[in-house]
């Protein structure tokens, strides 16, 4: 495993572009994070003397003021950070379910696996916009039902994943020999099944980062995630559509936060499963 | 039709595995393989049987059946019992207290039998922590006292390292190591030495046979190296096209094969000593496809002693001489 990993992280090293994608993610992170303490503006603030002001670093709001004359700076910040972890929270919760239905179906395989396979196709034949909408018009909207239904869909193409590798390994000689060392089905799923499959599944996961921020947006781009006057990036994006031709940096300054965002996850993603496909080819 | 066949050696004790009349089929599409077909055979405490047959003779998949580790597509019929007890029917629960126990196998691959993201330590300790209820500091004792018993050098070192780390001779031994970790009755080693290099086959049949005299547990030694198996067992049981054909005391069998197959085997292990050949011996011919249907005997199509009648009539296990019994209706003299 040492090896491995060293192997691994000696591939991942020797590609410059995902290297400076982490890198720009990492200094975004921390901006998000810390950003907010260098330039003290609410989210929630309005300035009635800069509306709809142009992005300017003389002036107390750098990234402008919306249409209300709240500071961009701030709302960008926050939206990014509800974003992110919007991102890292459904990835983690589609993870979880994912690798524990996923190994569980292609270890036991025969009937059960069957089974909880047609489960994932039925829930995956979803319209998964609609799935939200009535979700949101039966409980009405918050924050906490949003993760839910992301996380509810987002572990389907996991536990498939994961599935997959299970299945590759559950022949192979070590899992074999563990069953006629007497180990149980649990103890061998979780012991000797997951952590064998669990580094082209963390890869995978890395790409699910981006995919679910974007679901995220979308919905917030529609009015059916974050509500006023909290922010993410989707739901800056949808104020921001509104006046972009009178303010575009309402728009363009959320937007490329987002498209940033986005396409160095999915360099990193990518630069990840080339260092590890590399190792396994 | 059965040649279901009373124990070959007298067996003083009851025996630490019985198999009888074991038939092991695999659903096709298109025809049932039977790859084991209405076997008898036990082993006798302390007692070191070999299994020699060539590929898919069915040697390694009667043993799969004895431990539960046949494929789903696969119907074990007849019966196995270990230490007195019913392992066909059992349940898993069951299957599990016993096999990795007091029923261990040593597999023939040890590059990969090994789980290659844990310490030689956490595996061989796990076997403990499951059957024998030690806790892991105590298992991880023991499991370096077993590893200086195989002649493991640097035990400690070992138990840190991760198999990547080990050569193949070093697996086999943790392997052999965690085979014998909880006092097993029977070791069953499925071609231990196949996929090592000649030197280290015969250090490893030399701990095998070692471990097995200290240890005091019965041995199954399934291999299609006649050579390899003649140095450490008792007693030889040969297989073809899924049946027994002959089985003997290893010396005796060596010695004097009755069955032409027998015969040809061990004409085929080159020697030393005897003059050099352009050639070594081979067998002509294939074995027959394991969904062939045979009427006679599976053996009649390579036989140079084939009659009519071993196309037509299969012949029977029959006990010849003490302890010894062939499936052959010409079987080379005495």
């Amino acid at each position: 495993m040492n090896a491995r990993f060293h192997d691994f992280a000696h591939r991942l090293r020797a590609n410059p572009g995902a290297l400076f994608a982490l890198a720009i993610i990492v200094a975004l992170t921390a901006l998000t994070v810390f950003g907010p303490r260098i330039n003290p503006n609410g989210i929630e603030t309005l300035d009635w003397l800069h509306m709809a002001a142009a992005p300017s670093l003389q002036s107390a709001h750098w990234f402008g003021t919306d249409r209300l004359g709240r500071d961009l700076y701030a709302r960008t910040l926050e939206g990014a950070r509800v974003s992110l972890s919007i991102g890292l929270v459904a990835s983690a919760v589609s993870l979880l379910i994912g690798i524990g239905y996923g190994a569980v179906a292609g270890y036991v395989g025969g009937r059960t696996d069957h089974l909880m396979m047609r489960i994932i196709e039925i829930l995956s034949g979803l319209p998964l916009i609609f799935f939200v909408i009535f979700l949101t018009v039966i409980f009405g909207r918050n924050e906490s039902l949003l993760f839910f239904s992301i996380g509810a869909v987002g572990w389907l193409t996991m536990a498939r994943i994961v599935r997959g590798q299970t299945l590759s390994i559950r022949r192979r000689e070590f899992i074999e020999a563990a069953i006629a060392s007497g180990a149980g089905t649990g103890r061998i799923i979780f012991k000797h099944v997951i952590p064998n499959v669990i580094g082209p599944v963390i890869v995978y996961a890395t790409l699910t980062v981006p995919q679910i921020m974007m679901f995220e947006s979308f919905l917030s781009f529609l009015g059916l995630g974050i509500q006023e006057p909290r922010a993410s990036l989707g739901s800056l994006i949808a104020d921001g559509a509104g006046e972009m031709e009178a303010a575009p940096w309402i728009l363009l300054i959320p937007g490329g936060f987002l498209a940033a965002l986005l396409l160095c996850l999915n360099i990193v993603g990518d630069g990840l499963r080339d260092a590890l496909d590399a190792k396994e080819s | 039709m059965g040649q279901t066949v009373s124990p070959t050696l007298s067996a003083p004790a009851s025996p630490a595995l019985s198999i009888r009349s074991l038939s092991v089929s695999f659903a096709r599409r298109e025809a049932d393989i039977r790859a084991v077909q209405q076997v008898s055979l036990e082993v006798g405490p302390r007692e070191c049987v070999g299994i020699v047959g060539e590929s898919g003779s069915g040697k390694t998949q009667m043993f799969m059946a004895a431990m539960g580790l046949l494929p789903s597509n696969a119907t074990p019929s007849g019966s196995v019992l270990f230490e007195g007890e019913e392992l066909l029917a059992a349940d898993a629960r069951h299957l599990n207290r016993v096999r990795g126990s007091k029923l261990t196998m040593i597999f023939q691959d040890p590059m990969t039998s090994l789980t290659p993201h844990l310490q030689i330590g956490t595996q061989l300790a796990e076997v403990l922590v499951c059957h024998s209820h030690l806790s892991w500091s105590e298992a991880r004792t023991a499991a370096h006292r077993m590893l200086d018993r195989v002649r493991v050098a640097e035990p400690a070192r070992r138990l840190k390292q991760y198999p990547h780390e080990l050569s193949g001779g070093l697996r086999q031994r943790v392997m052999i190591a965690m085979s014998l970790l909880c006092e097993p009755t029977l070791v069953i080693a499925d071609e231990p030495t196949t996929a090592l290099d000649v030197t280290i086959q015969a250090e490893i049949l030399d701990l095998l046979r070692a471990m097995r005299d200290e240890a005091g547990m019965a041995l199954v030694l399934i291999s299609h190296d006649l050579a390899a198996v003649a140095g450490i067992a008792d007693r030889i049981v040969v297989m073809y096209a899924g049946r027994i054909i002959e089985s003997g005391a290893t010396a005796e069998l060596l010695r004097q094969p009755r069955h032409p197959y027998s015969a040809a085997l061990i004409n085929c292990i080159p020697t030393v000593s005897g003059p050099l050949l352009a050639r070594l011996p081979t067998l002509p011919g294939q074995p027959p496809q394991p969904g062939d249907s045979i009427e006679g005997c599976a053996f009649a199509p390579r036989c140079p002693r084939a009659a009519e009648r071993c196309r037509i009539e299969r012949p029977p296990l029959q006990d010849v001489g003490s302890a010894a019994q062939v499936a052959c209706h010409f079987p080379l003299s005495t």
